[in-house]
């Protein structure tokens, strides 16, 4: 079942908070995963394997480095859902 | 089936792109059950993956580093197994600094020595009293006979990981316990990709190999560990078995 762009962000906010502990509210579109949210290439991996999980997608390991900002994660899962 | 009834201990898988997640997944397709270790901030990321396995097997923590983790190794498999056949050894780990040889320290050698090739001993001996009846090591290397571009320090420790496979070969053949190696060509999992210019092996691989080579199939080596773990290599020890389109054997 697809989902909207504001539920897969609610989603993805979740896994962050779970693998980070940052505030689901701070989780938004226009962040970098990186500089803005702070989170390392192992905490990626462990965000990008979790929302495969939740979201019925596969994110390809070339295609994570592209995946810069939280809204970047969105789309392609919005784009990529079965 | 190959490894009917076989009780593996599985180290190393990481994504589904590791080479261990393969023999995992063949184990298991092959009538093994199969127990898998992970440590540290990679442990929930093993556990997700263990889900895309045929069958989700437990993971337990283990770091071949830590002596307490190694100790009490056989205690916490017990839970899950009564005993064990095989164990798959598929770690290795330098950092940064390892991978230029002219400047690596010594402090980044000795940790990739330690978590790369003294452990192939460790792991072994840890998991020996749940192999009472014999069984099978198989670690996986990349070739140590050539100097490679970038390798540099890594491929000092996997010299040495042959070596000590050899010498565990040695040591445990008379407890009925097997110690071999498969030498894969490169493949692209997380591991290889964390190697800085790691594509240099990539782009000449598949023209050197006489059979070719595609670095986004780990099947084949994956394929050499489970036989190897499996009854039909009973008089082979200390052996390297080269799963790498045949590029060892060749000339230039």
């Amino acid at each position: 079942m697809a989902q909207s762009e504001q539920e897969i962000l609610e989603g993805l906010a979740e896994i962050v908070n779970e693998e980070t502990g940052l505030d689901t509210e701070s989780v938004q579109s226009e962040k970098s995963f990186t500089d803005d949210l702070d989170i390392d290439s192992l905490s990626m991996m462990t965000i990008v394997v979790n929302a495969e999980e939740k979201f019925g997608v596969r994110i390809p390991d070339d295609e994570v480095k592209n995946l810069k900002t939280v809204g970047d994660a969105v789309s392609f899962i919005a784009k990529n859902q079965g | 089936m190959l490894l009917e009834g076989k009780k593996l201990l599985i180290t190393g898988v990481l994504m589904d792109s590791s080479i261990a997640f393969h023999v995992a997944k063949i184990a298991q397709e092959q009538g093994a059950e199969v127990v898998l270790t992970s440590f540290g901030r990679t442990f929930k990321i093993t556990q997700t993956i263990a889900k895309r396995l045929p069958t989700t097997p437990p993971v337990i923590e283990l770091d071949v580093t830590n002596q307490d983790d190694l100790d009490s190794l056989s205690e916490r498999l017990g839970e899950h197994v009564d005993h064990l056949d095989g164990v798959l050894h598929s770690i290795g780990f330098a950092p940064q600094g390892a991978f230029n040889f002219l400047e690596g320290t010594f402090e980044d050698v000795s940790t990739a020595m330690h978590a790369s090739a003294y452990s192939l001993k460790s792991l072994g001996v840890a998991a020996l009293p749940l192999m009472k009846d014999g069984g099978s090591i198989v670690g996986l290397t990349f070739d140590a006979k050539f100097a490679w571009p970038v390798y540099d320090w890594m491929g000092v420790a996997k010299a040495a990981f042959e070596s000590t496979n050899r010498y565990l070969a040695r040591d445990l053949g008379p407890k009925g316990v097997r110690c071999n190696l498969v030498a894969a060509g490169p493949i692209r999992t997380t591991a290889a990709k964390s190697i800085p210019g790691f594509q240099t092996f990539e782009d000449t691989w598949n023209e050197r190999a006489p059979l070719g080579w595609d670095v986004n199939n780990a099947v084949p080596a994956a394929q050499a560990c489970a036989v190897l773990l499996s009854d039909w290599f009973p008089a082979t020890t200390g052996e390297i078995v080269h799963v790498d389109g045949g590029v060892h054997a060749m000339g230039q």
